[in-house]
This record gives C-alpha cells, sequence and structure tokens, in this order.
C-alpha cells in the first residue's frame, strides 16, 4: 500500500490528464493504468463557453483522488493562491507544490517551493512538491511535514528516463516519507527503474499521453510499477564482475 | 454593472446582482468552478448572499487536465 497523509492507495501509479488525444481515449488509458490519483491544473474558465466538455465531469470522482498541482506559478504566493482555489472546489485536499523557476527546463525553483510548501502545510494541506533530484532539499522537505516529495527522473515532458538514478537512490534510502518520481519517465523500463531504485511510486503523463497507444501504454506502465516493486521488495542479486555457473559442476559426463 | 471576470470586461444586466444569479447566467451553476471575489476566495455556501458591485475583479477557475 502507498501511504499519503492520511490516504492509502493500493496503485503506486499516479496519473497525469493533459495532452491526450481525445477524452474517450484518456478514460479508457486511465481504466487501464488502474491509477487511484488523477492530477489536473487549475486554470481560468472560458465562461462563454460552458458547454466545452471537461474530462473531470466524465469520472466516477468516487473512484479517484484528485491531486491538483500549482503548475504556472512561479512564487510561493502564486502557488499558495492556486492551492487555495482547488481546495475551495470542496473535492481535494491534496495539492502537488510544483514552482518553476526555469521556463526553458521547467525544473522547480527549491526556494520558492520549500516557502509554499511551509504555508500550505500550516494551512493543513496535504504537500506533495515536485523537486528536483537533491537529497538534501528532499530531507528538508520532509523535515518541514510534507507527506511525500516528488523529485523529477528528467525535465517534465522530455521523457529522457532516470538522468541521475545514482541521486534518486540517495533520496530513496534516506526518506521516511513516500519518494514519487515525477516527471521524465519516457518507457515502461524507466518506470520500473525507478521503482526498483526504492520509488514508492511514479507520477507520469506524457509517457501515455504520448505514446502511440496510450491505453496499452498506460497497462504497460501499471505493469511496470507492479514488476519494479516487487523486485525491490525481493531485493536484487548482488552484481559480480565475473560469471558464476548457475549448473553445480560436478557430475558433469566427462569426469 | 461593469465586472471584470477572468481579465475580460463584461457588462452585465442589472438582475443579475449576485455570484449565484452571475453562475446562472453563464449556466456555469451545475459546473465544478471556483470563483474568486478581488481575491478572495468564496465559499460555495456564500454564493447567494455574495453581492456584486461595479469594478469587481472577478475570477472562475476551474479543473483542466495537467500532469
Amino acid at each position: 500500500m502507498l501511504k499519503i497523509g492520511p490516504y492509502e492507495f493500493s496503485s503506486r501509479l499516479l496519473l497525469g490528464t493533459g495532452k491526450y488525444p481525445n477524452f474517450d481515449v484518456q478514460k479508457e488509458a486511465v481504466e487501464a493504468s488502474e491509477t487511484e490519483v488523477l492530477t489536473f491544473a487549475v486554470r481560468r474558465m472560458n465562461i462563454f463557453e460552458a458547454n466545452q466538455p471537461n474530462f473531470l465531469e466524465k469520472l466516477d470522482l468516487k473512484k479517484y483522488k484528485l491531486l491538483p498541482n500549482t503548475a504556472g506559478a512561479s512564487t510561493a504566493e502564486e502557488a499558495v493562491r492556486i492551492a487555495r482555489l482547488s481546495r475551495a472546489s470542496g473535492l481535494c485536499d491534496m495539492i502537488k507544490v510544483e514552482v518553476i523557476g526555469c521556463s526553458k527546463t521547467l525544473l522547480p525553483d527549491p526556494i520558492e517551493t520549500i516557502r509554499a510548501a511551509e504555508i500550505l502545510l500550516d494551512e493543513g494541506f496535504i504537500v506533495l512538491p515536485y523537486t528536483s533530484d537533491d537529497v538534501v532539499l528532499a530531507r528538508k522537505l520532509e523535515e518541514l511535514g510534507c507527506h511525500a516529495v516528488m523529485p523529477c527522473a528528467s525535465p517534465i515532458g522530455s521523457g529522457q528516463g532516470i538522468i541521475n538514478p545514482n541521486n534518486l537512490q540517495f533520496i530513496t534510502e534516506q526518506a521516511a516519507v513516500p519518494i514519487i518520481v515525477d516527471a521524465g519517465i519516457g518507457s515502461p523500463a524507466d518506470a520500473a527503474l525507478a521503482m526498483e531504485l526504492g520509488a514508492d511510486g511514479v507520477l507520469l503523463n506524457t509517457a501515455v499521453s504520448s505514446a502511440d497507444d496510450p491505453v496499452k501504454m498506460a497497462k504497460a506502465m501499471k505493469l511496470a510499477i507492479e514488476a519494479g516493486r516487487l523486485g525491490y521488495e525481493a531485493g536484487r542479486m548482488p552484481k559480480k564482475r565475473y560469471a558464476t555457473a548457475s549448473s553445480p559442476e560436478e557430475g558433469t559426463v566427462f569426469s | 454593472m461593469n465586472i471584470v471576470i477572468n481579465g475580460n470586461a463584461v457588462e452585465l444586466p442589472k438582475l443579475v446582482h449576485s455570484v449565484s444569479l452571475l453562475l446562472q447566467h453563464f449556466q456555469l451553476e451545475k459546473k465544478v468552478v471556483i470563483v474568486e471575489i478581488n481575491q478572495h476566495i468564496l465559499d460555495k455556501s456564500v454564493y447567494a448572499e455574495t453581492i456584486l458591485s461595479d469594478g469587481d475583479r472577478i475570477e472562475i477557475v476551474h479543473f483542466v487536465g495537467g500532469g
């Protein structure tokens, strides 16, 4: 079970809801992923086109926990404002704190992220900050009281996979709160590796929504995350430089 | 009455004088929306009693796809 604050999830896959070809494919992909947590962004509504369909309306909200993000914020104050707006919907109290510090790489601003997390924790939110893969930063966010920490594998939407597995493992080994690898995952192999490195969950979006077949990829990600987790729990064999035979050396027919 | 909604100047009929009437006016009353008035977030329970004034700045936001 993945425990985040007061919530328990049997799935370790958290799924983003952006950039799908259409709502039908998206709905099928969400179901195939078996996720229980869906992320959303908060944006101005086009009030002159109120009848435009919205993905949220197509979901059975009893089946999913919503994890709104603060995407679009570049300061702690902006992130806090978005978080408060999202909670006023009455649908959620979790927040993915995302404060971007660089428009080209979309890497987070760690200082503003810490400031925003501090305020939102004070206000009783369940806080999941998106961070860079820095072990000290992850520890500081945990010490503040964040309910999970979400280091990136590589830049958002880049699909580059885990650029620094060493850093991620430092983080997973030291953390006492759930570590969710967020951003940069491109393939099922990346997701499995994140889990084998000791992550408690994976948050991804583009890897599924931009796959040729998002529904199939959603299922592949679910299986990869389960496989990676099982592998981590099982404990992999140590690596050796030379071969060791699997068959007995004694009793061959040549002796 | 003239107010600003989501950054756009909007002229409202006289009858539309509260936040709940505003939402009905734009057929948003059944939608999942969050309303902020002059940077103050409104609880749904006060939509009916929150009276609009000339020059109010309103934000009407909702959840969209995102990662």
